[in-house]
């Protein structure tokens, strides 16, 4: 904050309302559960869908189906940076600056971006083309219904 | 001096590079390779550049209407701050940070100091380098680590990694004592953390100009013309350590919540609106970090800019009746304040509302015969939630009318805020593969 506060500092009592105080606490009472004794703490599906919260970014997908990968228009992406990009995986790529779902063929590095719509050629990744493997799909979530 | 040489301290301080531009680019990845600038508040000034901006000789700090010739004839691209991303960046550093170092301290939103002390000499730079690369890839930004046996010399260190660019991003003075005087010889003054630009220029009138120079300058004469702190600041960079490393960052002595306004407010109505929410926000801050305040400031003040408007700003408090962190509370009493500090008629730029005297609430002396109004803490905690649950705008308050008032920040290039809301996620197209 860069503002130099004037000499004039004037004091007001702005008044405060006292409402009454209200005893709504509730009391332990009754008999212990048998259950008590094997609590195991509940599934925490955030632990179990991110492993790596650091790397970890939600992507949106849009367009045509990726049957075979079970990935369908509007599904959510978890992505996990930490990952290392292996042949097969599906990966979020960037190409000329724009995101896309692809499965990966080849080895990174000197890989090979498969599509089988002529529509979209093969892409190569190499130092030239301006194709980056910028995240590894961990999992994808879908609703079955809208909400 | 207390201090005490500790033989085989290391201290890194790691840098995010170009921290607002690098967030932006993370998932604009067509801003990479091309000059890119961030906005403050407002859209005003330039507050982060990325290198080919920086080559086009735009100046950090300089307001954009001053390059605007420039920015279009080159193509440069101009980004509003988005605070919600850059945090979101800030806080998964911090946490790669914490699970790697033993003790850490945040020092701001893009670089923080790390006690490296007991790692072998002969593998921090590989740590180091390891680290770097390892925010590089999880996250996307690219951070520079400058290690040294004092914060001082860290940051000399993370300086030096700026104009030299090593390969991994890395230089190290801890491990190599003798890249010290080298480094200190061709570092000015500006250069050295802790020296502003008064020191700088009483140094020079001195013949002081470079850290090596300030290094070898006799104690009792800086103690005489800079103080203790000018002291601390000269043995750091003899490698005798006087800033720790603060793990724990200090409880906050105040909250603020202030603004800049996109365009001067006349309006009583506005102001009103404009200072209950700033009030609001600042008890929500207050309510995260487990406090509660003594009291209320409010201050308001004009364009001061504008010579030729009638000018105004004061300030005023108002003290609880006892410590709160009530929404409502501060907001009536900032409303009070700001009705006996108004001027009708003037053209206000700024307003701004800061918490006071703030204790843990837990701390907090229950007072007998106030009323213990045991239904405010329930409120709020429940509103917490909600909010949490279903985001910051799911639940308002009545008074709240920020959303559609026009003293509301000037925001024109504001990328989406791809990490903290569901509608903003980053989108990616599915094309169908092979197999």
């Amino acid at each position: 904050m860069n503002t130099s506060f004037p000499a004039l500092i004037r004091f007001t009592d702005a008044p405060l309302e006292l409402p009454l105080p209200l005893h709504g606490h509730p009391v332990a009472a009754g008999f212990p559960s048998p259950a008590d004794d094997h609590l195991e703490g509940s599934l925490d599906l955030n632990r179990h869908l991110v492993r790596r919260p650091a790397a970890t970014f939600f992507v949106r997908a849009r367009g045509e189906s990726m049957r075979d990968a079970g990935i369908f228009d509007g599904d959510l992406l978890i992505v996990d940076r930490s990952l290392n990009p292996r042949p097969g995986d599906v990966v979020i790529v960037a190409v000329d600056g724009e995101f896309c779902v692809k499965r990966l063929c080849g080895e990174p590095g000197a890989g090979v971006l498969g599509s089988d719509n002529p529509d979209f050629p093969d892409l190569a990744i190499d130092s030239e083309s301006r194709v980056e493997i910028w995240g590894v799909v961990r999992s994808s979530v879908r609703s079955h219904r809208e909400r | 001096m207390s201090a005490e040489k500790r033989p085989g301290r290391a201290i890194a301080v790691v840098e995010c590079n170009d921290f607002f531009v690098s967030c932006e680019r993370v998932f604009r990845r067509g801003l990479a390779g091309r000059p890119v600038v961030v906005l403050s508040n407002n859209d005003g000034c330039v507050v982060s550049r990325s290198a080919e901006a920086k080559r086009l000789g735009i100046r950090m700090g300089v307001p954009l209407f001053e390059v605007r010739e420039r920015v279009r004839r080159h193509g440069v691209v101009v980004c509003s701050s988005n605070y919600a991303l850059y945090g979101d960046f800030s806080q998964r550093i911090a946490g790669l940070l914490c699970e790697a170092a033993p003790a850490v301290e945040v020092y701001s939103i893009d670089e923080s100091f790390l006690d490296l002390t007991g790692l072998p000499a002969g593998e921090l730079e590989a740590w180091c380098g390891d680290l770097s690369s390892r925010i590089r890839r999880w996250t996307g930004i690219p951070v520079l680590v400058g290690v040294g046996p004092t914060k001082t010399l860290a940051k000399l260190a993370n300086r030096w990694a700026k104009k030299s660019s090593p390969a991994a991003g890395v230089f190290d003075l801890a491990s190599h004592p003798d890249r010290t005087e080298p480094a200190l010889r061709r570092t000015p003054l500006g250069g050295v953390w802790g020296i502003g630009h008064r020191w700088e220029r009483m140094l020079g009138g001195c013949g002081i100009r470079t850290a090596l120079e300030l290094r070898d300058a006799s104690d009792g004469w800086i103690r005489k013309r800079m103080g203790v702190t000018g002291l601390r600041t000269v043995l750091e960079l003899r490698g005798l350590a006087c800033h720790e490393i603060e793990s724990q960052p200090a409880p906050r002595q105040t909250v603020c919540h202030s603004r800049t306004f996109g365009r001067a407010v006349r309006d009583g109505r506005q102001l009103h609106a404009a200072v209950a929410s700033f009030a609001a926000r600042a008890a929500d801050k207050l309510r995260s970090a487990g406090q509660v305040a003594g009291a209320v400031q409010v201050f308001v003040a004009s364009d001061r800019f504008r010579k030729e408007a009638p000018q105004h700003s004061a300030a005023a408090v108002s003290r609880f009746r006892e410590p709160t962190s009530d929404s409502r509370e501060a907001v009536r009493a900032a409303v009070g304040v700001l009705a006996a500090i108004r001027r009708e008629g003037i053209a206000y730029r700024q307003a701004g509302v800061l918490l006071l005297e703030l204790s843990a609430e837990r701390e907090r002396a229950p007072e007998l015969f106030a009323a213990a109004d045991s239904t405010s803490g329930a409120l709020m905690r429940a509103v917490d939630r909600i909010r949490r649950r279903f985001g910051r705008d799911s639940l308002g308050w009545g008074f709240d009318r920020e959303r559609d008032e026009g003293w509301r920040m000037r925001q024109e290039r504001l990328s989406p805020r791809y990490t903290t809301r569901w509608r903003d996620l980053p989108a990616a197209v599915l094309r169908p593969s092979r197999n």
